[in-house]
């Protein structure tokens, strides 16, 4: 109990000097003279912070940017780790796979959730219809690969499965298949678990975008005769247009930037390996931390866009409003 | 909106529980009980009261508890305190700690490759005369040599394994008749004598190993490398003299391919070739205890592998015999690993400590605690704890016997332990070798 006692005096000073600062951050921003007080202000409550990003953020960022153009041994290179990236027949293989999971999983789980969200709209027991699919959200993507790699286990035809999938796959008289060691199949055995944990954060976001539509524009349409299908493509899809835009950029972003599932499932082997991973086996396994950087700085690239987009189409909508 | 009161507590839980969990590595220290210890072979390290030696290497769990064991009685006779700390994530940790400006007094590297490159990268001291003199006196040259980077000796071996053992259960084979082979041809002719005989396949294997998967039959190849190609062509092949994808070492791999790529051979208990990709390696010996395959190729901590109660002895449940040279009359050559000690700081304490760990007194300490051997000629055989042991200490001590360290061990990192790895991967999986070698070959860091 000592431990536990050691830390909690740790965490209680932590907060004491977090309070600390804050106060004499006002008190100065508060004593200061009438003619500068409004500088004052802005500068007292943004420089923590800022200073924080730029130590944070903006010089690990910088950092990368030069680590990307360097050899293992920290020599300058040119652009040789890019050339490697889209040269290396490996490496096309990540990125390939990147490009296939980028498309994938946003449009499915986004699919599936706006179907689900729909489909239990106002139906019995909605809430526990609605836990149900968001349940896999509360598990963490290590966790979730550990418990699909068990789904997906092969055992040889003579003996006992263990994997769900090849126990049925036996039942019906099939032989067992090794899910995920045949390319390049194994990406969408993969890309599955994705989709399954993003469909509850998808249908979650719909369903409440899909409960702000205003009832008397239903109405509307219903009593100018639009059938079901005609209320849902006229009404509903416009009026959660924003949170589709949002559903889909953050599923995106977080798909390119997967790797947990990758690592815990395959570690990248039987060319299934994703930019991220790639960046993780290049940096700190091989040694190579220009390649690595090379690849996160693609990634940035990559993410860039659609941070960009997000940002734009928001503030459109506030704009509208 | 009356859940908001809930709000706060849960959220100042949920930021106690982060707290809570930020830090909580699993530091060493003291553990180990001390004895009555005859402290004049001790003397020599002079005395370091009140001094702290910090210590820092894979090994954790039992290992690290017997190796704390063996440090007790230096802590005693010189007064110094060791501070030992064990991680799995040594490997990438290591080089972040050192250039943090956080390194440990002494690390304990498990591949010469990954020590080369921290002495390269100038935060190694290179090893104290004394230390020198005691490889020069208690290993062979060989040794040295993995412990030295431009001419220059930085660390001492300290522990080793032998790899390239066949295990095998002595009552199957002595009620079918089979013979341990001589010779790489006779292991063959015994493989399809068990193949033919139809009540379980010659061989089991697995190479799974998380995101370290492939690094079993790394060792294989290894082997037959050395073994048919003989000591100079794998020194070469290591250092890259020659490419990896030479075809002496296409022709190894498509000779190793004869045993692992045989759906006749394998995978005795598990299914198809393709099966070694997603069998753990610790599991992978298993079907030799249950009479679905006769043989299985691991190292000697495989002996640590088996369910407990298993008896390893030549009249056991399991025992093993060394992978055989292709022409036994030139004798036996193993490849195998071992820890390198290296030293990040220069004060007489550590110096003391790196000596001590290079000693006879050490190597005898540690194995007669069990689990491990060490190419220590100090070492008395007598130490050893299981057949097992004494079988591998008396294979590293002869003289006659070719010792190369673990190839993979030996390559930069990008080869060694990443395209490798994944180039066996996808060997078993299906591509053909030559196919493979290339692939390897131009991940080899340029310059």
């Amino acid at each position: 109990m000592e431990f536990l006692g050691g830390k909690f005096l740790q965490v209680a000073i932590a907060l004491a000097v977090f309070a600390a600062l804050i106060g004499l951050i006002m008190l100065i921003v508060d004593r200061a003279p009438k003619s500068v007080k409004d500088k004052v202000t802005i500068v007292g409550f943004l420089a923590p912070a800022a200073i924080l990003m730029l130590v944070g953020l903006v010089y690990p960022a910088v950092q990368t940017s030069f680590l990307a153009f360097t050899n293992a041994s920290g020599q300058p290179n040119g652009v040789d780790n890019f050339v490697w990236m889209f040269t290396q027949p490996e490496a096309l293989v990540t990125l390939r796979n990147t490009v296939i999971w980028t498309i994938l999983v946003p449009l499915l789980s986004t699919g599936f959730g706006l179907a689900y969200a729909v489909f239990i709209d106002k139906a019995r027991g909605e809430k526990a219809l609605k836990a149900l699919v968001f349940m896999p959200m509360a598990i963490s993507f290590v966790g979730a690969g550990i418990i699909w790699k068990l789904v997906y286990d092969y055992r040889g035809p003579a003996i006992e499965q263990t994997g769900v999938i090849n126990a049925v796959r036996v039942a019906l008289g099939m032989d067992p298949k090794q899910f995920l060691l045949d390319a390049p199949e194994n990406t969408i055995f993969l890309i599955i678990v994705m989709v399954w944990i993003q469909t509850g954060f998808a249908m979650v976001i719909l369903s409440a975008a899909i409960k702000g539509v205003p009832m008397e524009l239903v109405e509307a349409a219903r009593l100018d005769g639009a059938n079901p299908w005609q209320q849902f493509r006229n009404v509903t899809i416009p009026g959660i247009r924003g949170a589709l835009v949002v559903v889909l950029t953050t599923i995106t972003i977080a798909t390119l930037k997967v790797f947990d599932i990758v690592r815990t499932m395959t570690a990248g082997n039987y060319e299934t390996s994703v930019v991220a991973n790639e960046m993780y086996t290049q940096a700190f396994r091989a040694g190579e931390p220009g390649r690595g950087a090379a690849l996160a700085l693609v990634l940035f690239l990559l993410v860039l866009p659609i941070v960009v987009y997000n940002a734009r189409v928001l503030r459109q909508q506030r704009e509208i409003r | 909106m009356k859940n908001r009161k809930y709000l706060l507590p849960i959220a100042a839980t949920g930021a106690l529980a982060l707290a809570l969990t930020g830090c909580s590595s699993s530091g060493g220290g003291g553990g180990a009980e001390t004895s009555d210890v005859d402290c004049a072979p001790y003397e020599s390290y002079g005395k370091h009261e009140g001094k702290t030696v910090s210590v820092y290497s894979t090994i954790v769990d039992i290992e690290a508890t017997n190796l704390e064991t063996a440090f007790a009685p230096f802590e005693q006779c010189t007064g110094a305190t060791i501070k030992y700390e064990g991680s799995k994530e040594f490997e990438t940790q290591i080089g972040v700690r050192a250039k943090a400006g956080n390194a440990p007094d002494i690390a304990i590297f498990p591949q010469p490759g990954l020590m080369a490159d921290q002495a390269k990268a100038g935060n190694l001291k290179p090893a104290p005369q004394a230390v020198s003199d005691l490889v020069d006196k208690n290993w062979s040259a060989d040794w040295k040599k993995y412990g030295t980077v431009d001419g220059v000796f930085y660390t001492a071996p300290m522990l080793a394994n032998v790899k390239g053992y066949v295990w095998y259960a002595p009552n199957t084979f002595k009620d079918k008749g089979w013979e341990v082979p001589k010779t790489w041809d006779e292991m063959l002719t015994l493989s399809d004598k068990i193949a033919d005989d139809g009540t379980m396949k010659p061989w089991c294997a697995g190479f799974e190993s998380g995101e370290a998967t492939g690094w079993p039959g790394t060792d294989w190849v290894e082997d037959v490398v050395l073994r048919v190609q003989g000591p100079e062509v794998y020194d070469q092949w290591v250092s890259h003299e020659i490419p990896f994808n030479d075809p002496k070492i296409v022709d190894a791999m498509n000779k190793t391919g004869e045993i692992l790529l045989n759906d006749k051979y394998v995978n005795g208990g598990f299914g198809d070739v393709r099966s070694i990709l997603s069998t753990g390696f610790a599991q992978a010996g298993q079907p030799v205890l249950d009479g679905q395959c006769a043989m299985h190729h691991q190292a000697n901590f495989q002996a640590a592998n088996w369910p407990e109660g298993t008896v390893v002895a030549p009249d056991g449940d399991v025992w093993a015999f060394m992978t055989p040279p292709t022409d036994a009359s030139k004798g036996q050559a193993i490849t195998g690993g071992g820890e390198m000690v290296g030293a990040y700081k220069d004060t007489p304490e550590a110096q003391a400590f790196q000596a001590y760990l290079a000693s006879a007194e050490f190597a005898n300490n540690r194995v007669k605690l069990g689990g491990v051997i060490s190419a220590n000629k100090g070492l008395d055989p007598a130490s050893a704890q299981t057949e097992l042991d004494k079988q591998s200490i008396a294979l590293l001590q002869d003289p006659d016997t070719v010792f190369r360290f673990d190839g993979s061990d030996l390559m930069p990192g990008a080869v060694g332990s990443n395209s490798f790895w994944k180039g066996i991967v996808a060997w078993i999986n299906g591509a053909p070798a030559q196919q493979v070698a290339d692939s390897v070959e131009s991940s080899w860091p340029k310059g």
